[in-house]
This record gives structure tokens, sequence and C-alpha cells, in this order.
């Protein structure tokens, strides 16, 4: 075995075992390429599956009205109808068994997000009935006078117009 | 002694016997037939398309909200998996582009936010078109972002999504490079490529994507173009639909209606 090309052989073997053995050890077993073939479907089967898994925060406003039937038909009749209640009511979680969800935002930079006027015509938004922020009120919130689910000017809270 | 006939004859049988076990190996890869069988698997009959109404989009940035909470993608750092654009175009043909933190909340003022250049204001007479555009992954047929991995890391999957293994990334940010749409940034908190996949954790639940059911105007649309069946994929093949770059030949599957040419 002592001879000048035994043994540099020998060394590369166990280089190559090295490598395999690592491979081995590394490569998670259901790495591979799947459906969408050599070029882009290299992976982790199981990575699939974990991402399936995320957790679903906006449960739909289909959910909210399982129990909050009567919010759920006052608004349904108004013009905010399209609005899903999570929207304003923050995600649902699990609600109401997990305190986590169902913070309400009633602060004027949500109503703002449709309601601040941009001059677009031709657009959707620029039909949106809109405010200047800076000048309409800038200090009390939106919900003072108005009222979300049911957003009619008629319909602004009695103590705020008299 | 061997003559030439021999030697060009036992060169043919061993270059001959070399050659069939290869041959063979390669016909009985079973990971190789699966993958060029494309269409024996049970997901066949989904591959998930997008459809963004630009007619609709009204800029309230309810699904880029919607999006960071349902991906926990840390709702104040400056980077989303869906974003809203703003195009404003003035009558001498000048366009001005903002997209302030995404539109996270929303456009609220008139004012073009141009970054370290400050706010531009425009004189709404001035206006000639202004619109809004959504933008997301559009989980490629030719996913560049795939291709470009070196680790097998981002793939996809059998109904089309481009999803990301956080465990196998090594955040060497070739895909964010790569995509010609700049759909991919780095997640602030695993340190890993993020990008939209269209809440594959609600559309294999049944569910829509958080963005789709935030959109009070219906702007945004999900459905399966293998379905012809679907109200998408009957908009998408008997519209008049665009996609963005098409020219990349990535072969985008979010399609845009009215989509203008002032669009990037």
């Amino acid at each position: 075995m002592k001879n000048h090309v035994w043994r540099p052989l020998l060394i590369v073997l166990v280089v190559v075992c090295g490598i395999l053995m690592t491979r081995a050890l590394v490569v998670p077993e259901d790495f591979g390429v799947y459906e969408r073939g050599y070029m882009y479907g290299w992976h982790r089967k199981s990575n699939e599956a974990e991402w399936k898994a995320i957790r679903v925060k906006y449960k739909t406003a289909r959910v909210c009205a399982g129990c909050h039937k009567d919010k759920h038909d006052e608004l349904i009749k108004s013009v905010h109808a399209a609005i899903s209640c999570e929207n304003c009511h923050g995600p649902n979680y699990d609600h109401p068994e997990d305190p986590l969800g169902m913070n309400i935002d009633r602060s004027r930079k949500l109503c703002i997000r449709c309601h601040s006027y941009l001059p677009y015509k031709g657009t959707l938004r620029g039909g949106i009935p809109g405010i200047d922020p800076e000048k309409h009120y800038p200090s009390a919130e939106c919900v003072l006078c108005h009222i979300p689910h049911n957003p009619k000017a008629m319909n602004q809270k009695r103590e705020a117009r008299s | 002694m061997m003559n030439r006939r021999d030697f060009c004859k036992k060169t043919m049988i061993v270059a001959g016997g070399l050659v069939i076990p290869l041959a063979a190996l390669e016909v009985f890869n079973p990971k190789r037939l699966l993958a060029e069988k494309s269409g024996s698997d049970d997901k066949s009959n989904v591959r998930w398309v997008f459809l963004v109404d630009i007619h609709k989009c009204v800029g309230c940035g309810f699904c880029v909200k919607a999006c960071k909470v349902e991906n926990e993608v840390p709702y104040d750092a400056n980077v989303t998996r869906t974003w809203v654009e703003r195009y404003v175009v003035t009558k001498d043909g000048q366009t001005a582009i903002d997209s302030p933190r995404g539109a996270k909340d929303g456009f609220t003022t008139q004012k073009i936010d141009q970054g370290h250049l400050g706010d531009k204001e425009i004189d709404p007479a001035s206006i000639a078109k202004a619109f809004f555009v959504p933008k997301l992954c559009n989980q490629c047929d030719n996913p560049a972002c795939v291709q470009v991995c070196p680790v097998g890391a981002t793939y996809q999957t059998g109904d089309g999504i481009v999803l990301v293994d956080r465990s196998w990334c090594i955040g060497c940010g070739y895909c964010v490079m790569g995509c010609p749409y700049g759909v991919r940034f780095f997640h602030p908190v695993y340190h890993v490529a993020e990008k939209c996949n269209f809440c594959y954790h609600r559309i294999t639940k049944g569910m829509k994507p958080a963005c789709v059911d935030a959109c009070p105007f219906g702007a945004r649309k999900i459905g399966n173009i293998r379905d012809p069946e679907d109200p998408v994929s009957r908009i998408i093949t008997s519209e008049q639909v665009n996609v963005l770059k098409e020219e990349f030949g990535t072969k985008p599957q979010v399609f845009y209606l009215g989509l203008s040419r002032e669009v990037k």
C-alpha cells in the first residue's frame, strides 16, 4: 500500500466518503424533486405542511354573523355593507376564547383610508364622500359624530348635531 | 495483435455496455418520472391564479394591513408581502408614483411621497388620470426566484404557489435580486427570504387570502385556472387582461383588468 498511487487515492476516498456521510446527515430525508420538476421542484416536501399549518387570524364576516346577527343585519343594510367586520374590529384569532383578537380600531386614521378626499376623477375613490383631514374637525375622532354601522349623514349622533 | 476492425467492434460493445445501465437508471428514476408526469398527481386539478381589477381599487390599504397581520410581518417594518401603488399622470405627460410604506395605512393625502426628496404637490386641475395598482407575488409559471436558489429552499408546489422553506433558506438574497417584480424581502424576525404565497394556509383550507377578504371593493380575487367554471378563470379567459412585465418570460399568474401603460 505504500506507494505514490495508493496513498493519495486513499485520501480522496476518505474525503468523498466524508462528504457523502455529511450529506446523508444534513439533507432531510424528504428533500427531492417534486411536481414542478428539476428546475422548480427541489424542496423538502414536509415544508408544504408547515406552511399549511400557519394560524388563520382573519376568520371572515361570515363567522362574525354566526353570533352577532343583529350587528350583521344592521351593517348589510348600510353603505358600509361591503366592509368586512374584521377590517375595523381587528382579526378574530379565536374570539371569544382568545383575548388577543377584537381590538376595535375607532381611530380617525382608519376612516380616512377611504374618506380622505382625493381628486381622482373617474376612479371609485373620487366618488367616495371625502373630507380634507386637516380641515374637517382635525382633533375630533370620526366616531364622535358618525356611526360606522350606519354612516348616512342623517344618522349622525344627536348630541353632536345639537 | 488486434486489427482495426476488431478494435472498433470491441470499442462499440464496451461503449454500448456502459451506456445501457446508465440509461436504465435514468428511465427508472421514480422522482424523475414523477416530475415529468406532472398531471398524474392529485393536485394537478388546481392552479391558483389572481385577478386584480384596477378600476375598483380605491387605495384604502386594508389589503396590506390584513396581509401583514395574517402573515405575521411586523406592522411598522417597511417591508410587506403586498402593497398598493398610486399613479398620478398629469396633463404634461409626467407620471408620479408612490406607495408610502406599502400603503399599509392607505393613501390619505394628495401629496406624492418621494422618499428623501420630500412630498410633491400636484395641482388637481393638472391631473389627466390617477389610479391605484395593488401588487403581490405573481406565482410565475417560470419563477426566476426559484431558478436562482442555490440550495432548493424556495420551490413551486404542484398547485403553482412559490414557497420558501424557512429552515432551509441560507439568506443569500439571490431570489430577492432575481425577482423582476421586487416582491421578495428579508423577514425582519426570521431573517430569511419572505414573499406572498396567496395565504397558502388559507387557500388550502378552502378560504380566500386575507387581502381578498379584506378588500371592500372586490378589486382582488383568487381563482383556479384549471377549473373552467371558476368565475375568475372565466374573466381571465374571456376578457382583456394583462400581466406585469410579460417580456421577462416569467409567465406571471396575477392578471390585471384595466392595466395602464404607465404601470411598471
